[in-house]
């Protein structure tokens, strides 16, 4: 679905002439392979490259060294980029700045009217979206008056409605409440789960990516560990050093395996933990 | 405060102004405002008026919530009533001191000019409260469609359009958050004379500059993300054609015009008979 090759990215600082001044490597070198119909998430503190990463999925941003396919299609290749953007779709942070229309339905509609869906299908795909998200009955509402993670989902199923094969999510939650981001998180597992759309999960809240199949960390622009959820937050010492958080169960894991308490690798979720410690008393 | 402008806000009802085709509404706010400068005496101005409240009865939109949107401009409003007031010169003289002096020339002109200006804000208020922005731009884009062939970018204009009456809430709204924040840290917005006034509004706009282009920015990429590439090859979801109801409601505001121009010429002809 998604693979990249020695993909570099420079942020450039140009002076007045127009001449480069200064240049600030966002994305060093990262290789990555994503299979069709997975839930990803890339995991990274501020500055990571996280974003300017997932901007290459969407033709945003093209890479200054190495290439970056979606779907089979080099996204340095101009004649391709409509398509690219369509394949892939996206969802940007800020809810208020990526709603165009001023009506929810209008909103979900912009992007079959950009791609020429005909009008009929149009209206098809308008419906089908807003219940795949759950916002059906908030159609002929204004965006401003929705909350945060509403309005999210509203760009989601704006996004859903080009019929995208995968669906990049840039720190989607990072403005919203628990109960907001909740919301969103959910909505993304069912389009992977019930739609099969291949999801890219970009955030740094643990919490949202221990359901993922695959995760990557990244620091400084490289892909510094990958693996399951288990594998990554069993390596806590490290993800400290990355300055990332590890989610509650696990870190609690951690600190008692640490004073003794032989508790297996990889807990994240609170029931597990639960579970773990009931078998571990009634060994007792 | 801020909020209380309505220009460009969409009230959601189900009436019959609501379901007419934009491009009706655009052509009727238009012929109204040309009715509102063709009119002249009572009687015009009756008729306007009972135009206007057929209109906004039939808009479902509460009387209140249109008025709000006067509040924004009554000082435009006291400054054109003031100036005809005392500038009018008529033959009959009301009131003097000084240099000022008030006729009743001046003081008819003053008082049709207020209506004129009310009516005129209301009118499109009930345009703008009526039509979702995209379908307004959806009618201003068909209504001057024949300008592509000049290549005027019809288009972009009307989307340009749509995005700014969409970002007005939104960015009033920070204007209002900002204001809070300053005024939070000590910033006076409130005392002082109009200089200091305008000085204090500094740090209000810089933040909101700001802030706007980066959500400029912020929603052109978003806008690129779901292929927006102009308006080559787009469809319409909501495509525009004229129903019986919106042949009729040409009809019905032509009718008027014809009506209001008929007035102001027997105005005219009869003169001060009719006042």
């Amino acid at each position: 679905m998604i693979r990249a090759e020695e993909l570099t990215f420079d942020y450039e600082r140009l002076d007045e002439e127009g001449k480069v001044e200064s240049r600030r490597r966002a994305v060093d070198h990262v290789n990555l392979h994503i299979r069709p119909g997975k839930f990803i998430a890339v995991l990274g503190h501020n500055g990571s490259g996280k974003s300017t990463l997932a901007k290459h999925i969407n033709a945003i941003l093209t890479p200054t060294e190495g290439t970056l396919w979606v779907d089979g299609m080099d996204t340095k290749d101009e004649e391709k980029l409509w398509n690219i953007r369509q394949d892939a779709g996206m969802v940007f942070q800020n809810p208020d700045n990526q709603i165009i229309g001023t009506v929810v339905e209008e909103d979900v509609g912009f992007g079959p009217e950009n791609l020429g869906v005909p009008t009929d299908e149009i209206w098809e795909r308008v419906e089908e979206s807003l219940r795949t998200v759950g916002m059906l009955k908030y159609r002929h509402h204004s965006p401003n008056k929705l909350s945060g993670g509403q309005k999210q989902r509203v760009a989601i199923a704006g996004v859903m409605a080009m019929h995208p094969r995968c669906i990049v999510l840039d720190e989607p939650t990072a403005m919203l409440d628990p109960s907001g981001r909740a919301s969103v998180i959910r909505t993304a597992q069912k389009l992977n789960q019930e739609e099969g759309i291949t999801i890219v999960l970009i955030t740094h809240y643990m919490e949202e990516v221990v359901e993922a199949d695959h995760i990557f960390v990244m620091d400084d622009g490289k892909v510094v560990m990958q693996g399951s959820p288990a594998e990554i937050f069993s390596h806590v010492e490290e993800l400290k050093k990355l300055r990332l958080d590890v989610p509650q169960a696990t870190l609690l894991a951690y600190e008692l395996q640490k004073r003794g308490i032989p508790l297996p690798d990889g807990i994240l979720k609170n029931e597990e933990l639960a579970d773990q410690l009931c078998q571990l008393k009634s060994k007792m | 405060m801020l909020r209380d402008i309505t220009l460009g806000q969409y009230y959601p009802a189900k009436s019959i102004i609501h379901q007419l085709d934009p491009r009706v509404k655009l052509v009727t706010t238009i012929l109204y405002i040309i009715s509102l400068f063709v009119a002249k005496g009572i009687a015009g101005y009756a008729v306007a008026t009972v135009f206007l409240v057929m209109v906004v009865k039939m808009s479902k939109v509460p009387f209140r919530y249109i008025t709000k949107g006067l509040k924004a401009v009554i000082m435009i409003l006291m400054i054109t009533v003031i100036f005809n007031l005392f500038m009018v010169n008529g033959e009959v003289e009301l009131w003097r001191f000084g240099f000022l002096r008030i006729t009743d020339k001046g003081l008819r002109t003053a008082v049709f000019m207020a209506i004129r200006l009310i009516y005129l804000i209301i009118g499109s208020s009930i345009m703008t409260l009526t039509t979702t922005p995209n379908d307004l731009t959806d009618g201003l884009e068909k209504l001057l469609g024949p300008l592509k062939k000049v290549r005027v970018p019809v288009h972009e204009i009307a989307m340009i359009m749509s995005i700014a009456l969409r970002f007005i809430p939104i960015l009033l709204e920070e204007t209002d958050k900002i204001m809070k924040a300053q005024t939070a840290r000590g910033a006076d917005f409130e005392s002082g004379n109009l200089i200091q006034k305008a000085k204090a509004m500094v740090p209000l706009l810089v933040p909101l500059f700001i802030s706007a282009f980066r959500r400029a920015n912020d929603l052109a990429m978003a806008m690129e993300a779901r292929c927006y590439h102009g308006g080559d090859g787009r469809t319409k979801m909501k495509p525009l054609h004229y129903e019986s109801r919106d042949k009729m409601a040409y009809g019905v505001s032509w009718g008027y015009l014809l009506l209001m121009a008929v007035l102001s010429f027997a105005q005219g002809f009869y003169g001060v008979m009719l006042l």
